[in-house]
């Protein structure tokens, strides 16, 4: 690496780095660090019992239930947040774990699509990817996904909006600084859906980088869109190391 | 949705011992100050009241207000007296009602 900024990490410093960041961003405000390590006062604990609920319950024209292929999630889904967006052969893409439940669930169950964004497909993803609590993201890169990273890599580094501003120019450039009173974290997707204080509700990652969008004063790509589910990509890849944290608090 | 309810009381504690309460329920909290996509108010819709007793005794009690956000997170501290049961209930508008209980035992 040669004449980097002094804040544009390298590879091999990526992972101190942001372990020390994200531990840092949620640590800056103890309180809220409590109620997320507490289960009994975490808000986004209230979902996972909802996405419990919806996980054993029969839905659709096949009558089944997420547990009737899946069994016991503790066990069938352990580990698997950490790995999403995938790759997924039907589509040809990457799809997000919103988009995976989706799936299994206009297939296999033959039920009704869930909105993005409604309780129960937030809660449901929630449940499976509260499994995951404590492992370390490890996003497959290999030739299927490389060409959807780099596109992710493209979005994350393009100057966009009225304000002309890219992802990176805040999250890469300038984290650590503040914004409006707030901290600039370094933005890695480590607890989603995380319940975030603001919204009263937990949230999606694709609601936080809409609202990341409207905010820098650019169109914010629709839910479900394929340049949304890239980026996602892209950032679970660059929070590579990280543990999943589900379902965060964030203020 | 039947509201969730997240409560930790210790287990155990001695007798005499400050023991703290908390709890979290699922609610939405709606203030009736915002309006919605129609432009119309959206009506009040929230938890007005939270009682705790011990035993069958009131230990604690709280009035709700619509500036109160989503989800209310209540802790609170009460004496370890006697083992038995901690009963929680709220109610609010529209008819809304919860109850959860816990036990505990005290030496």
């Amino acid at each position: 690496m040669t004449a980097a900024p002094p804040r544009r990490r390298t590879l091999a410093g990526l992972a101190f780095a942001a372990l020390a960041a994200v531990a840092a961003a949620a640590a800056e405000i103890p309180v809220i660090q409590a109620m997320q390590d507490d289960d009994t006062a975490n808000p986004g604990m209230l979902f996972v019992l909802d996405g419990e609920a919806a996980w054993n319950r029969k839905a659709g024209a096949a009558n089944r239930a997420c547990a009737d292929c899946h069994g016991d999630a503790r066990v069938s889904m352990s580990g698997v947040a950490a790995r999403y967006p995938a790759f997924d052969e039907s589509r040809g893409r990457p799809v997000d774990l919103e988009q995976r439940i989706e799936m299994c669930r206009g297939e296999r169950q033959q039920a009704p699509p869930l909105q993005f964004e409604s309780q129960e497909l937030l809660a449901l993803t929630a449940y499976v990817a509260r499994q995951s609590r404590g492992q370390p993201i490890a996003i497959a890169d290999d030739q299927r996904t490389r060409k959807f990273i780099d596109a992710g890599r493209e979005i994350f580094q393009r100057r966009q909006g009225q304000l002309n501003l890219s992802c990176a120019a805040c999250h890469d450039d300038n984290w650590g600084q503040k914004l409006a009173g707030a901290p600039v974290p370094q933005a890695h997707p480590t607890g989603y859906p995380l319940y975030r204080l603001e919204w009263q509700s937990l949230g999606s990652l694709q609601r936080r980088l809409r609202a990341c969008m409207s905010g820098m004063r650019a169109e914010p790509y629709a839910y479900g869109a394929a340049e949304l589910v890239d980026l996602e990509l892209f950032l679970m890849k660059r929070a590579e190391g990280l543990t999943v944290e589900t379902p965060a608090v964030r203020p | 949705m039947t509201a969730r309810i997240l409560i930790n009381v210790p287990a155990k504690a001695r007798r005499g011992e400050i023991i703290e309460i908390k709890t979290l329920i699922s609610h939405p909290m709606e203030s009736g100050f915002r309006v919605g996509f129609n432009g119309a108010l959206i009506p009040r819709d929230i938890i007005t009241r939270f009682v705790c007793t011990y035993n069958g005794e009131e230990v604690f009690r709280a009035e709700l207000s619509p500036a109160i956000a989503a989800n209310p997170f209540i802790a609170f501290s009460t004496i370890a007296t006697e083992s038995g049961t901690i009963a929680f209930a709220w109610s609010g508008d529209n008819g809304f009602s919860a109850a959860e209980f816990a036990t505990i035992t005290v030496e």
